[in-house]
């Protein structure tokens, strides 16, 4: 985005000598921090994140314990990677997890910020209220839940259906599902809520002149007013649910079974249960790849690279 | 320039944070507690519990008092103990002593050979060697050599029970199979659960191809599959095991929600001692759980006996399973090998160590413990324990311990399939056949 609106910026410097604007020419346009500032952030971009993903990939071709040397092993690991079905199984699950949880979280964050946007007493209060499971580590969740969902001396316990919610594959995706929409939900409330209360009121006192009903006006402008913030929040949505770690292991640990096992799951039992650090890189690597093209289908599918202000011609 | 390559660039920091989970083995330096080439100071890794670690304590201070190098306890909780050890090990900063379960939790270490190999300490001090029960010190042998001294009290699978349940129906506790089947047909109608299980976690289901196996088939069946013999898993007391163990879900021998009780949860040790189960499979330290956390119970109504015998089954109905003990082992890298040796040999056996264990409920794998067993707070409990391993002709060590590190998880994964009814005998052999 700084790097469109910079190339925007400087093709209107090149046009500036027809028509010389004083105050600009003393302090050109094209000023913009040094590229220094950037230092501190690609050092630790590179030294956390860049630098552990070739190693990764380098692991992948390796036979490692996590003691003593790695034997490189070529192609093994990917070969085994490709006849395994359970890897199949849990890129599966992991993309069920992620179309549901999006498909979810979406539409209840998205009402829940429009009707916070309002500036009701009660709504602010209730809306302070929502807020706060955000506040809370995911580990101490995930273990409440894991707690709450209990067949005997859980909540659970009192809600006949809910009972073996656990025990039954879907029933374990659910509770996840809702554990994560009930941990999630306020932080894209919160967004949908900054975007609602930035949207001119002058739409809606036309609209309500024309007669627009509630409805009619959320539908068209509240909704189209709120792309961008939807596109936003959903990128962030599905890229961190691509990686939902805690949640699984101490709400299902994996289970029912190998029900809820994921990518980030599976990985981490064959690296720290198995000890096949190498086998656990190449799905390490098949996640990266995963993410890496998940993003770039939501950039390309969702208008980003065009996107512009819902403000426009106003 | 478009900016698409920032998108892509989120979509990796949103996986970096997987590739970081691994990153941290490969460049873990948390030196917190390593050894780090101090020779004055002396670290011994242990696990984050209080009742043990005051045994620990007792025979550190004992040490600490008389020797030059002083030795320091480091804890962590159980949930983090193997991945920060194995992280550790991986390092340069491993521990001095280090707590741990004997065989394929030391394994990998012993052949990389960063411990100390402690056969000749122990041939060149016979009296030391002969404090411990040899089935218990002999468990933690891997490729015929010692690398641990027993660090605490004895696991052996005990069938718990609450009296006041059998009372009730008027039955004793099965002491076979048959009479196991009844009583768990009499417990279902009336509204009990007959056996609780935390079934959300398949370690806890493991106890029972453990024993049947052992009862059917004798100890040889599961010593080929742990040596990684072609077929082993193939034998027909395999397949005998969990089609019993299936007829026992069947018959709704855990009830009906198992699956979703976790052990941490404590859900399965509550069942029994309020009386809305009848029995648990489970290890020795569920006894100390139960007199932690339901005093009354374990007081009053908490019963225990040997697993039952199965009719026909060629294993000796003596034979034992679970966990013989828990370990020390030394890291070879150690600037303080000999003073952690010196602390094993003159504490490990000590008296006021092995009174401390007795004290918390443990029954440390030593000789001659039946002159101090009125120390302890139940000797009942100390005696059966004790007995059922001195007189035990095998103590198998669990299974996901004694096999090959990654053939563990699959077999768990499959065990839970099958209690959860979706994979049968067959099925459970073909899945650990392709792990292996």
């Amino acid at each position: 985005m700084v790097a469109t609106v910079g190339a925007a910026t400087g093709k209107g410097a090149g046009r500036t000598p027809a028509r010389p604007r004083p105050r600009e020419s003393a302090r050109p346009a094209t000023s913009r921090p040094s590229s220094w500032y950037l230092a501190p952030a690609a050092l630790f971009f590179g030294f956390f994140a860049a630098f552990p993903l070739v190693l990764v990939v380098y692991l992948s071709f390796t036979s490692w314990e996590g003691i003593g040397d790695p034997t490189l092993v070529g192609v093994d690991n990917w070969v085994r990677l490709f006849g395994d079905s359970r890897v199949l199984d849990v890129i599966g699950t992991t993309l069920l997890l992620v179309v549901l949880g999006w498909a979810t979280q979406t539409p209840i964050a998205l009402l829940l910020g429009v009707w916070a946007a309002g500036q009701q007493r009660n709504r602010a209060i209730l809306s302070s209220i929502f807020f706060l499971p955000l506040l809370l580590s995911t580990a101490a969740i995930a273990l409440m839940f894991n707690r709450l969902f209990d067949p005997y001396f859980g909540l659970a316990a009192e809600f006949g259906p809910f009972q073996n919610i656990l025990g039954t594959g879907p029933g374990a995706l659910g509770a996840i599902l809702f554990v994560t929409g009930w941990q999630f939900i306020p932080f894209h409330m919160l967004l949908y809520q900054a975007a609602a209360r930035n949207i001119p009121k002058v739409l809606y006192q036309a609209a309500l002149m024309d007669g627009a009903s509630g409805f009619q006006q959320f539908r068209h402008i509240t909704l189209p007013q709120l792309k961008n913030t939807v596109i936003t929040s959903s990128t962030i949505m599905i890229v961190g649910s691509l990686t939902y770690f805690e949640t699984i292991l101490l709400l299902t640990n994996g289970g029912p079974g190998t029900a809820t096992y994921t990518v980030p799951f599976e990985m981490y039992i064959r690296g720290f249960r198995s000890f096949e650090f190498g086998y656990a890189s190449a799905i390490a690597t098949v996640l990266v790849v995963v993410a890496t093209a998940v993003s770039l289908v939501i950039v390309k599918f969702s208008g980003f690279t065009k996107m512009r202000s819902t403000l426009e011609g106003m | 320039m478009s900016t698409l390559p920032r998108r892509s660039f989120l979509g990796l920091v949103g996986a970096g944070v997987g590739a970081g989970l691994l990153g941290t083995s490969a460049c873990g330096t948390d030196a917190t507690g390593g050894s780090g080439g101090d020779s004055g100071k002396m670290s011994i890794w242990v696990l984050q519990e209080e009742a043990q670690n005051v045994a620990h304590r007792v025979a550190l201070d004992a040490f600490n008092g008389r020797s030059d190098v002083t030795g320091e306890l480091v804890s962590t909780s159980n949930d983090g103990y193997r991945d920060r050890l194995h992280t550790a090990m991986g390092s340069t900063n491993r521990p001095d002593v280090f707590y741990n379960w004997g065989g394929g939790s030391i394994r990998s270490y012993a052949r990389e050979d960063l411990l100390v190999d402690l056969s000749p300490h122990l041939s060149d001090n016979p009296e030391w060697k002969d404090a411990f029960l040899p089935s218990v010190l002999d468990a933690g042998m891997i490729d015929g050599k010692y690398y641990g001294i027993p660090a605490r009290g004895m696991q052996p699978i005990i069938l718990f029970h609450n009296k006041a349940v059998f009372a009730d129906e008027g039955i004793q506790p099965p002491t076979t199979w048959t009479e196991l089947l009844s009583a768990v047909d009499r417990f279902k109608n009336n509204g009990i659960i007959p056996f609780a299980l935390a079934g959300g976690d398949a370690w806890t289901e493991l106890v029972w191809p453990e024993y049947l196996v052992d009862r059917i088939g004798g100890p040889e069946v599961f010593n080929a599959i742990a040596a990684g013999e072609a077929g082993a898993w193939g034998h027909p007391a395999v397949s005998q095991a969990i089609t019993m163990i299936t007829d026992l879900i069947d018959r709704g021998g855990f009830g009906d929600k198992y699956a979703s009780v976790r052990w941490e949860g404590a859900g399965a040790s509550t069942l029994i001692a309020q009386g809305r189960a009848a029995m648990h499979l489970m290890g020795s330290w569920e006894y100390t759980n139960q007199v932690t956390d339901q005093p009354e119970y374990a007081k009053k109504d908490q019963g225990f006996t040997a697993f039952p015998v199965v009719e026909d089954g060629q294993g000796d109905p003596k034979a034992i399973v679970g966990n013989p003990t828990n370990y020390f082992s030394v890291s070879k890298s150690s600037p303080n090998v000999d003073a952690a040796i010196q602390f094993l040999r003159e504490e490990m056996a000590s008296d006021a160590y092995i009174d401390a264990w007795l004290k918390a409920g443990d029954v440390p794998a030593v000789r001659n413990l039946e002159e101090r067993m009125d120390k302890a707070n139940d000797p009942a409990f100390v005696k059966l324990v004790y007995d059922m391993v001195a007189d035990a002709p095998t103590f198998q060590l669990s299974w996901d311990q004694a096999v090959e590190r990654n053939q563990a998880q699959p077999m768990l994964d499959a065990l839970a399939q099958v209690f959860l009814g979706k994979l049968d005998a067959a099925g459970f052999v073909k899945a650990n056949e392709d792990a292996a």
